[in-house]
């Protein structure tokens, strides 16, 4: 016996989670142009990690492997760690994070829809908190460095921290511009000063900004497609964007610009592919708003006040808590209701 | 087509399905032969079920009342055509849970011999007495919801109706019977809604179509013409589900019938095109409903729009629209997103079957597996209703009813939309369809559990009462003869019966109490004690 709707669209999970692979491609492009095909290991290394590890969760919990396996939804999680993670940082850095979000973050709570926060974040915050030294060394873009590691010695130095023979590896990292600007900051310089580190672009870190701009086009995909609604994105970047300018306008020589705001850092990773995530995220169109804003204000006051460099991490996670109660008190009305 | 977007609203959500309406719309409508029997059930509406007035082996003629409609919203049924009560019992009907209900069996006589019937003269007539009239045609919402016309025509002192709007939107996919009487019918509707507009007293009539009927529209707007008629016919977008009667009216209207409310607190009534189309031939010609247009389609050989007795099994049906093709497994009684599977291919067609489906395996695939809910939120996009469909999903499914309600879980109007566009393919409809019974049951468990509190609350309090009244009557009766002193007389005659009635009560040895055990005895000269000293005692 069959019921109604007798019929669906041809969408599922999969698909969804493919397209959401498919729009990362163009960030990755440019970050392997900009800084080295080191990503693409950590790629590699974070989804056979995540696949072989929901796998083994999926069999401990006597669930059917290979649908939720297909799903793509571990890929997901493990594309937007690796990105986040240094390229540079050691193989095992990526196994643990990887095994952190997939079986506590994700298969702890439950599995597929009902983690409360965002596993990829949650694993680079445990990494952040337990290894910070690694986790701000950055590799210096590939303009800047005569230095030009192949795939292979890429792979050699991530598995065996072992570099060709002249390389040092304080030639081929630094820290970020993000970082940088924090400690510079305390030193009292200027942000004229500091701007002229030769790894400022135009407007941030240089090829970070590049890399920060096809996640831009590859979220205007995910929009188009409808795999993601304006809201979040918009929310996030405007209230980032307003914030950061009210401030810079006040005080540009504390106060970082905008569009540092904007193309620095996770900004644009955050804004079309983690504070989207639709599991961990609010649900109302405007309980979004608010998450978004939210996500957006914290990571400002992380980044301008806080211990760490980055902090969309942090932000995404606290709002994460919130969501229940963001959801509960942003219900839509109802058609036919007064409210 | 083109329509002026300036004169339409809008609705939240919706989604646009495969249509599959140009199947069925290539032929006009045809005409059935007569079968030799058909099966009535009684309760083909909305509201209770109508009194039998026939017998078995009555001979009936078409058109004949065989149940008068019985309470405030009830409908008549009629003979579809002439011939031999031959059977009242119950058999299955074309419902989802597949249960047998009370119907009357005709054996055709083969003559199809109308009852006299003549117009109403409905210019001359009294409201009341029209309105009683059309009580007795059997004719209800033609669109799939059979809520008795006469019902929603009386007038409302409380709530008049100043816009009357005709539904011809027909959104679900495959379904063109509307479309092709629209086409072909179209004057019939229009006078229809003229009386309609007549009885309601409205000022307004807005007819709905949607864009994807363009012969219809022309037809449509050539009757409004001829007949002269002040309505307006307003081409809405193809986006399902726009026929559904609240969302047609916030799309003409632009006003949101109150969720708890009637749409006529709003001012507006709306009727479907098919319903207009049957007033009209009661009205004009005295024809109570005993037949309707159904949409054949799907895996049929020649697909199309066939005018039917009511009472016609599913099977004479297909049979008509050239019989069904291999590999067919299933047939859905009205749309693929509303719709159910018949039970069986031998049920009759009601005035509520607007389109049976042969399906195939191809046709209707079987869905993927359920995969969890990943709150993408598609469903919230896609509710007309502007549920959160992942909420109520989420209390359904842990049977939190309580919140599921918080979340109006009885807004819902099971349109599929949720359902369609999930990509974890959850069957939500199923989920708020058992949500919605389950608080229905567990109600109607509270409300009789109560009753029942009620009742032993009310009966204890009534022993309690009785008891102080025959208290205090005994302890007045009891005042009074000691007061009185003219009751000595009265007390002395007492005494003396009193005394003769002890004297025979010592006199008379009860029977069977000579020759029993010692025992028995014992028992018997206890009892006698205890009666002794209960008579001894006061009340």
């Amino acid at each position: 016996m069959k019921f109604s709707p007798f019929f669906t669209t041809n969408t599922s999970v999969s698909i969804v989670m493919l397209k959401v692979l498919l729009a990362l491609v163009p960030g990755i492009i440019a970050y392997v142009w900009a800084f080295g095909s080191g990503i693409v290991v950590s790629l590699i290394l974070a989804s056979a990690t995540a696949l072989l590890a929901e796998a083994a969760v999926l069999q401990l919990r006597n669930r059917p492997v290979m649908p939720f396996l297909l799903d793509g939804s571990a890929l997901v999680t493990a594309w937007l760690l690796a990105l986040a993670l240094p390229p540079i940082a050691p193989w095992w850095l990526v196994v643990v994070g990887t095994l952190i979000a997939i079986v506590i973050a994700k298969h702890l709570y439950g599995g597929l829809g009902q983690n409360p926060f965002n596993p990829a974040m949650v694993a680079y915050a445990a990494l952040l908190i337990s290894f910070p030294v690694i986790m701000t060394q950055w590799p210096v873009p590939l303009e800047l460095t005569t230095i030009k590691l192949s795939f292979i010695e890429q792979w050699q130095y991530i598995f065996n921290h072992v570099l060709p023979s002249g390389v040092g590896f304080d030639a081929m990292s630094s820290a970020t511009p993000l970082d940088y600007l924090k400690t510079q900051l305390k030193m009292h310089h200027t942000m004229e000063d500091i701007h002229q580190a030769k790894f400022f672009g135009m407007f941030a870190g240089k090829g970070a900004e590049i890399v920060a701009s096809m996640y831009l086009l590859g979220g205007l995909y995910l929009l188009h497609q409808r795999i993601i609604s304006w809201h979040i994105p918009v929310a996030f970047l405007t209230t980032l964007a307003v914030i950061s300018g009210v401030f810079h306008w006040v005080n540009p020589a504390h106060f970082s610009a905008p569009l540092f705001h904007l193309l620095g850092g996770a900004t644009m990773l955050c804004a079309f592919f983690i504070a989207t995530d639709p599991v961990s995220g609010a649900t109302t169109p405007k309980g979004k708003l608010i998450f978004a804003a939210g996500i957006a204000v914290l990571t400002w006051l992380i980044r301008t006040y806080g211990g760490y460099p980055d902090g969309v991490a942090f932000a995404v996670l606290l709002m994460n808590i919130l969501v229940p109660l963001i959801d509960a008190n942003t219900q839509p009305r109802v058609f036919g209701h007064s409210k | 087509m083109s329509f002026n977007l300036s004169d339409i609203f809008k609705f939240p959500g919706g989604v646009h399905p495969p249509e599959h309406k140009v199947e069925s719309t290539t032929q006009p409508i045809r005409t059935l032969p007569l079968p030799k029997k058909l099966v009535l059930p009684l309760r083909q509406h909305i509201g209770h079920i109508p009194k039998i007035l026939v017998q078995v082996g009555d001979h009936v003629l078409k058109g004949q009342l065989l149940a008068e409609a019985h309470g405030h919203v009830s409908a008549a049924v009629h003979a579809s055509t002439s011939g031999k009560v031959t059977a009242i019992d119950e058999q299955v009907i074309p419902h989802p849970s597949g249960l047998p209900d009370l119907c009357i069996t005709l054996e055709a006589d083969g003559k199809d011999e109308w009852l006299k019937h003549a117009p109403l003269d409905y210019l001359n007539m009294e409201r009341s007495e029209l309105i009683r009239r059309i009580a007795e045609s059997g004719i209800v919402g033609l669109g799939g919801a059979t809520f008795p016309t006469h019902v929603k025509l009386r007038p409302d002192a409380k709530h008049p109706v100043s816009t009357l709007i005709l539904n011809g939107a027909e959104c679900e996919p495959y379904i063109t019977c509307d479309d092709l009487l629209m086409r072909e019918r179209a004057d019939e509707i229009v006078h229809g809604a003229m009386i309609m507009q007549m009885l309601l007293g409205s000022t307004e009539c807005l007819i709905g179509l949607e864009d994807n009927k363009p012969e219809a529209v022309v037809a449509m707007n050539a009757a409004v013409a001829k007949a002269n008629f002040n309505a307006k016919v307003v081409v809405v977008p193809t986006l399902y589900p726009s026929g559904d009667s609240r969302r047609l009216i916030a799309l003409l209207t632009g006003k949101e019938s109150p969720a708890k409310g009637r749409t006529t607190e709003i001012g507006v009534q709306c009727f479907n095109v098919a319903t207009a189309q049957s007033l009209y031939r009661f009205i004009a010609h005295g024809e109570t409903i005993v037949s309707r247009i159904v949409t054949l389609t799907g895996n049929v050989a020649q697909p199309g729009n066939y005018d039917a007795l009511l009472g016609t099994s599913v099977r004479d049906l297909l049979q008509a629209a050239g019989g069904i093709r291999d590999n067919t497994d299933d047939y859905v009684m009205g749309g693929p997103m509303m719709g159910f599977s018949l039970p069986s291919v031998d049920v009759p067609m009601t005035k509520a079957m607007n389109c049976v489906i042969a399906s195939t395996p191809d046709l209707f695939p079987p869905p993927p597996m359920e995969m969890p809910c990943i709150r993408c939120v598609a469903c919230a996009d896609a509710c007309p209703v502007n549920l959160q469909p992942q909420e109520l999903y989420w209390y359904s499914k842990s049977s939190n009813l309580e919140k599921a309600q918080e979340y109006q879980l009885f807004d819902c109007i099971e349109c599929g939309c949720c359902s369609y566009v999930c990509p974890s393919h959850i069957p939500l409809v199923q989920y708020y369809r058992y949500a919605k019974s389950e608080t229905i049951a567990q109600e109607r468990a509270k409300r009789s559990a109560d009753l029942a509190r009620i009742r032993n609350d009310e009966r204890l309090a009534r022993i309690e009462r009785e008891k102080l009244e025959r208290a205090k009557k005994h302890a007045e009766r009891t005042a009074k003869s000691e007061n009185s002193g003219d009751n000595n007389e009265k007390k002395a005659a007492i005494e003396a019966a009193m005394a003769r009635a002890k004297e025979q009560k010592e006199t008379i040895t009860p029977q069977n109490v000579e020759n029993v055990s010692a025992n028995v005895a014992a028992e018997i000269a206890a009892v006698d004690a205890a009666r002794v000293q209960a008579a001894e005692k006061p009340e």
